[in-house]
């Protein structure tokens, strides 16, 4: 038996998530000793491959087809079925992302394998497994037992450390019997670049209502810039048309999980806890006292964000360069 | 041609959550249930694309897996403008199972198009819509924020993480929708609340289906301890109690 990882990557990089979802089947294994391999697809070069070994994978299966560009989530799960079956794999770790939500479920079907999704945490139990899972938006979690022989899991960003534990690694082309028999066509791609990406990010800056205007994002932009942060926002804002929709966390929006999240001016309706709850450390810069994000804050500055942003960018700009 | 949006009934996202006292199921007292957020913006755009079809789209159904005491949130998506619906009557004991009933319904109406929402706000499994597409062996596109329809020809863009992809598809597929694909939900009016009366529900049992998971049980988020004040005039303080105490810079 074995463990597959779905590795994901953009622009010929292999993504943090997918990191991720390796170092945890290499916790997996340690309690299990079943090998770990990872599944590539697209155009990533051996160098960057290399690194799935740097945190456990042992095998890794690469396929650069390009007609395999088309990221189509049926043909992609008769894809990773047959890879399944070949080495004999138990446990098909994703990352719990745009992909993997499109894939993972299918693939339980097709498998009959109990789905875990939105997995926070290292497996509780492992025989049969039982893992910690989010649900009701964050404000519960659900412990699954898996009754299938096989499973399926989709990990949340920033459910587990990235811990290496390197191997040597084998690395092989592998020629699918599976036709790249896509029902959608790619008519267009637009790739945002130059930005950290939000999902990716491990500090994210986020605005709310409070800075009043689309004018007023300078100072939140600069505080993202000597952070290296990502740049956020809350639904008031989108909505208003002050930042575009790609940079709304919360509920409804895009759920994210940083090791540092910054909300300023913002209230923190439970809508954007929502999308938030998963972040290690939340600081609230917020003018009115009695605002519910204080009670979600772990730090908190009471204060006008227009004062308090040119002050807290000078620190940070102290910190650094320290 | 035909659409069906598969919606989930659900509490009211602003409720404080509760469960029983062995913390295996959830407490119903004093709950709202509504319509899923993200299934109700699948009906208000499945509902625009009729709307604006010239009599393309004949029919908007919606589907949903639960006992009696959903009917209500059903009439709800009937009030909204839903032509028919369906109710198999069973606890939606997890995705997989959903999937499933659905599926069986599905297979017997042929749709065209299936919307769902991309998640629940109950259990956020993200799952149903993508299992019910290998149910029907029907292609899938997820994380769908926009959904046009013209003439019979469907464009679809889905959010990858880093972008967007701009992707057409014919007839038969689901549709995994998330926030951008409308506005606004639609609220349901005086004259939908009144047509609603005399809309028809099918009702029909579940099928049997595997058993795949189990909710052992639920928790509670550990109690957080309160929030920390900085001085507004010392965020080098702030700096220090991040990178000292918290270990996140």
């Amino acid at each position: 038996m074995s463990i597959i990882v779905f590795s994901e990557n953009r622009i010929g990089k292999i993504k943090k998530q997918s990191l991720e979802a390796v170092a945890y089947a290499t916790y997996i294994s340690k309690n299990n000793s079943k090998p770990v391999i990872a599944i590539s697809v697209g155009n990533v070069n051996n160098d960057e491959l290399a690194v799935l070994a740097k945190y456990g994978a042992s095998k890794i299966i690469s396929i650069t087809d390009s007609n395999w560009q088309n990221h189509d989530s049926q043909a992609y799960t008769k894809l990773i079925a047959e890879i399944v079956e070949k080495e004999s794999a138990d446990t098909i770790i994703f990352s719990h992302s745009n992909m993997g939500k499109a894939i993972a479920p299918r693939l339980s079907v097709r498998l009959k394998a109990g789905l875990a999704s939105n997995v926070l945490a290292l497996p509780l139990s492992y025989s049969p497994y039982v893992f910690k899972r989010k649900s009701y938006n964050g404000n519960a979690f659900q412990q699954m037992k898996i009754k299938s022989q096989k499973c399926v899991i989709t990990i949340n960003p920033n459910s587990c450390d990235l811990v290496e534990s390197p191997v040597s690694v084998n690395i092989t082309d592998f020629t699918p019997t599976t036709v790249a028999n896509a029902a959608t066509k790619v008519e267009n791609i637009d790739l945002i670049t130059g930005k950290i990406l939000l999902t990716e990010a491990s500090v994210v800056v986020s605005g709310g209502r409070g800075l009043k205007s689309s004018d007023n994002w300078k100072p939140l932009e600069e505080l993202a810039e000597v952070l290296g942060a990502g740049l956020a926002c809350s639904r008031p804002v989108s909505d208003e048309g002050w930042r575009s929709h790609e940079e709304h966390v919360g509920q409804t929006g895009k759920i994210i999980a940083p090791d540092l999240y910054f909300a300023v001016g913002i209230s923190g309706a439970i809508q954007h806890i929502g999308g938030i709850s998963g972040s290690k450390v939340i600081v609230a810069i917020n003018k009115d006292k009695d605002a519910p994000i204080f009670s979600y804050a772990n730090y908190g500055i009471l204060g006008d964000a227009f004062d308090v942003l040119p002050k807290l960018i000078e620190s940070v700009k102290k910190f650094k360069s320290a | 041609m035909k659409i069906l949006v598969c919606m989930g009934n659900v509490p009211d996202t602003t409720t404080k959550i509760k469960f029983d006292s062995e913390m295996k199921k959830l407490d119903t007292n004093g709950i709202q249930w509504v319509i899923n957020p993200w299934d109700e913006l699948a009906l208000t755009r499945a509902l625009e694309i009729k709307e604006q079809s010239g009599g393309k789209i004949e029919k908007v159904s919606v589907i949903n897996i639960g006992k009696a005491d959903a009917e209500p949130t059903i009439r709800k998506a009937l009030a909204i403008g839903a032509d028919d619906a369906y109710r198999v009557d069973a606890e939606p004991s997890d995705s997989y199972y959903i999937a499933a009933q659905i599926a069986e319904v599905a297979k017997k109406e042929n749709f065209d198009i299936i919307m769902c929402g991309i998640e629940s706000s109950d259990f956020n499994d993200a799952a149903v819509g993508s299992m019910l597409a290998e149910f029907l062996d029907y292609p899938s596109v997820s994380a769908v924020s926009s959904f046009e329809f013209n003439d019979g020809n469907v464009k679809l863009k889905r959010d990858i993480d880093g972008g967007k992809e701009t992707i057409v598809i014919s007839t038969p597929f689901v549709a995994i929708v998330q926030k951008g694909i409308c506005i606004n939900p639609r609220i349901p009016a005086m004259r939908g609340i009144m047509m609603a009366r005399t809309k028809p529900i099918t009702v029909s049992a579940p099928v049997e289906t595997d058993s795949l998971i189990e909710t052992t049980i639920f928790e509670l988020p550990a109690s957080k301890a309160a929030c920390k004040m900085v001085d507004a005039e010392d965020t080098d303080k702030l700096i220090e109690l991040l990178h000292g105490e918290a270990k996140v810079l």
